[in-house]
């Protein structure tokens, strides 16, 4: 395999495998943040337990997302040089706010960690605030990086290819940051909602129906009920824009090849290049023009008018999409009947269908938000800097790719297994001691 | 000064900071690793106790000083990533596996104990972390990376994959564990591990110590670019060491343990300061300056800005975090 192919496959695990530690160290403080401040206004030590089982297992998911977040730093550089070379003066700045961000978070983390019996209770509750805050703002400040590899701005390129006008503020607050920010983050929060809420569901499941699980259900169920609502929002806010900013990858999210007004919606299927149509989806006309436009009749460009070179890979962004939507909508039902449920019979829904639904909707959301990060990634092709610098300029000639990426592969399954071993030894631990 | 070398000045006091603070955490693998003694178990605890709330945040420093020099000097870090890929490639698996596995065993010990995979693992990483990340500071420091036409034209092995760099490998490791073994006395004073620890010291620092002696004889044949640093505007730092180098192992040998664990901090610093100062105004002579590979000012200008509101927010936070668990040593640096 060529060095352009390794790069991407490294840097795309590295992605992949970090950005599930990254959500949960965005959300979980949020949550052991409002169980010890329940427990602190209650002093019901049902909340105080929650909050110090979340806090052990993000003891270990922190690390893991802290150090392959080191290792996306180093790679950014090892396998992309030219296009740090070219980039770093220009969205370096949000990386380096980041920087401060997970300072802040580290250092209130090992106060949190190691803190229980060093300082007062209420001073113990106050230092998860700037966990909380900080965990959010790194996924603010990296994703207005990203939002910039969409929208590159803030700088101009003379005729001999340097660097002028470069305005790091600009280049931060670019045209994608106010629809990509906002999505990414609550991504975060369905994420870690929806994963809780099933850690407390399968307890349920199998009959701990106990204070404990069912208040770690409902606060897992109202992180992600809000959320789902809101990724919905930002998320239609953010294909419009896409719409209008990145016709390539918005007519490859859908598989449009022709150029047409009306465009219909086309859920699933698999686009075929050299049909050029999408087979085996069901067709829902008009509604993608609607959705894009607000006009039923609005033109949307398909892949067609773009050079093959331009063009993202139409299987992966389209699949990836309708996961993304599909999974999204799913869980979004599970949310809404659980609340329903429970406004209408004043206490939690004991339906096993529901409770197994609401444990599907855990690694459903995982995959939802993976999926997500594809249409963006794989839609960005074949750029890595949108029309201006191509991935395939930006590698590294470095030796070694192939074993580099094997090594890190392994390191991550590695990682993972044990990490899931762990967890699984920790709630083990929790049952035995209640 | 230039803006630019404000902000070089910046990320060398991050690189003192990782170093100083960062550099004792690998130590302390380096001591889980070497734990022997009717002792060992207690050792291994004290140096998770002293690690456990203070090693992610040691850690950032290093984060920061990637990030803060592909925002102001994008040049140079294209350049040395590729020169330098593969003891960066190497330093990374380290730090990867060095803080996962910490992590492991200290929340979760009955799973991943001293014995297993992930316990040999991170004595093993903390060793090749540091040692990796300083032959590529031998690299760049013995003018071993060359430019030509804005790439790198020395090729993947220059400067580090030599006995050279393997010395000052060698050199850094042994002053991580030197540096670790003098704050762990200062954190186990009146237990039988104080004596342990200063031993370890001891040992660690006559290695150091010797590493470094041979360095300095070698660095004029070896590495001319170095030798002409250290012997020329960073003599003074140097001569500082060298007579700081003794105080340090003498505060340890006679059981001074805070007095110690200043000399020896001190000593980081010197060597360091020595070569940044020595080698002034470059960050990889002889071809990559300060002002040549610096980001356009409006970049530095927002990142000094950026670093100003930061320093605000973290230096309070980072004394509290200090104050709070390194509090019964009232001159606690680590």
């Amino acid at each position: 395999m060529d060095n352009v192919t390794l790069a991407r496959a490294t840097m795309g695990t590295s992605l992949g495998f970090h950005i599930v530690f990254a959500v949960l160290g965005v959300g979980l403080p949020l949550l052991m943040l409002t169980a010890e401040g329940l427990w602190l206004r209650t002093r019901d030590d049902v909340w105080l337990n929650l909050a110090r089982r979340w806090s052990k297992a993000f003891g270990i998911l922190f690390a893991v997302g802290a150090v392959s977040g080191t290792a996306l730093s180093f790679e950014l550089g090892l396998l992309w040089p030219r296009f740090m070379a070219f980039s770093g003066a220009i969205f370096g700045l949000p990386f380096s706010a980041e920087g401060f961000a997970f300072f802040i978070e580290a250092i209130f983390l090992g106060l949190y960690l190691y803190g229980w019996n060093r300082v007062t209770p209420f001073v113990h509750w106050l230092t998860a605030i700037p966990i909380a805050v900080s965990g959010a703002l790194s996924s603010v400040f990296v994703v207005m990086a990203n939002a910039w590899m969409n929208s590159p701005s803030g700088f101009h390129v003379d005729s001999n290819g340097r660097l002028l006008d470069v305005d790091p503020v600009a280049a931060a607050l670019n045209a994608s940051t106010p629809t990509e920010d906002p999505h990414m983050l609550v991504s975060a929060y369905v994420v870690t909602g929806f994963v809780v809420a099933a850690v407390y569901a399968v307890g349920i499941l199998r009959g701990r129906d106990d204070g404990l699980h069912r208040r770690g259900l409902v606060l897992g169920m109202a992180m992600a009920a809000a959320a789902i609502v809101l990724a919905g929002i930002t998320g239609d806010t953010s294909a419009r824009f896409i719409y209008q900013a990145q016709p390539a990858k918005f007519a490859a999210m859908e598989g449009l090849y022709q150029t047409v007004r009306g465009a219909p919606v086309h859920l699933g299927g698999i686009p075929v290049d050299s049909q050029h149509r999408v087979v085996g989806a069901i067709e829902i006309p008009y509604l993608l023009s609607l959705l894009a436009a607000l006009d039923p009749n609005a033109e949307v460009r398909g892949l067609d008018s773009f050079s093959p070179d331009d063009r993202p890979n139409p299987v992966i962004v389209h699949l990836s999409f309708d996961t993304m939507a599909g999974l999204g909508i799913l869980i979004g039902l599970a949310a809404a009947l659980f609340w329903l449920l429970l406004m209408y019979r004043r206490r939690i829904p004991k339906s096993r269908l529901l409770l197994w639904s609401i444990v599907a909707a855990g690694p459903a959301s995982v995959v939802a938000m993976e999926a997500g990060w594809f249409v963006t990634e794989f839609g960005r092709q074949p750029w890595i800097v949108y029309g201006i610098l191509r991935t395939s300029e930006a590698a590294t000639t470095a030796p070694a790719l192939g074993p580099t990426f094997l090594i890190f592969f392994a390191i991550y399954i590695g990682l993972a297994i044990t990490t899931a071993r762990l967890l699984l030894l920790q709630a083990q631990r929790n049952r035995a001691s209640t | 000064m230039s803006e630019a070398e404000v902000v070089a000045g910046i990320l060398w006091l991050a690189l003192t900071a990782y170093a100083v603070l960062g550099g004792a955490d690998f130590g302390g693998g380096v001591w889980d690793l070497l734990a022997s003694g009717p002792r060992a178990r207690d050792q291994r605890r004290a140096v998770a106790e002293a690690m456990g709330p203070v090693w992610e945040a040691n850690h950032v420093w290093l984060i920061f000083m990637i990030v803060g020099l592909f925002t102001a000097f994008p040049a140079a870090f294209g350049v040395l990533a590729v020169a330098l890929y593969l003891p960066f490639t190497i330093a990374l698996v380290g730090i990867v596996l060095r803080g996962a596995a910490f992590a492991f065993r200290a929340h979760g010990s009955e799973a991943v104990g001293d014995a297993s995979g992930w316990g040999i693992a991170f004595g093993a990483a903390s060793v090749i972390a540091p040692f990796a990340m300083a032959t590529g500071a031998a690299a760049v420091a013995s003018g071993a990376i060359r430019v030509s036409g804005g790439r790198p034209a020395s090729g993947f092995e220059a400067g580090w994959a030599t006995p050279y760099g393997l010395l000052v490998g060698l050199f850094a490791v042994a002053m991580c564990a030197y540096l670790a073994a003098t704050y762990l006395t200062v954190e186990t004073e009146g237990t039988p591990l104080e004596s342990d620890f200063r031993k370890r010291a001891a040992a660690a620092g006559l290695v150091a110590g010797m590493a470094a002696i041979a360095s300095l004889i070698l660095a004029p044949f070896a590495a001319p670019s170095l030798a002409h640093s250290l012997f020329g505007r960073g003599l003074p730092l140097l001569v500082l060491a060298l007579i700081n180098g003794p105080i340090a192992l003498v505060a340890v040998w006679r059981s001074r343990p805070r007095i110690a664990r200043v000399a020896v901090a001190a000593q980081v610093i010197f060597v360091l300061w020595a070569w940044a100062v020595g080698q002034w105004p470059y960050l990889a002579p002889p071809d990559i300056a300060i002002a040549d590979a610096a980001a356009p000012n409006a970049t530095l200008t927002a990142l000094l800005v950026v670093t100003g509101i930061g320093s605000v927010l973290l230096l309070p936070s980072l004394w509290f975090l200090f104050r709070v668990f390194k509090a019964r040593n009232p001159a606690a640096i680590y």
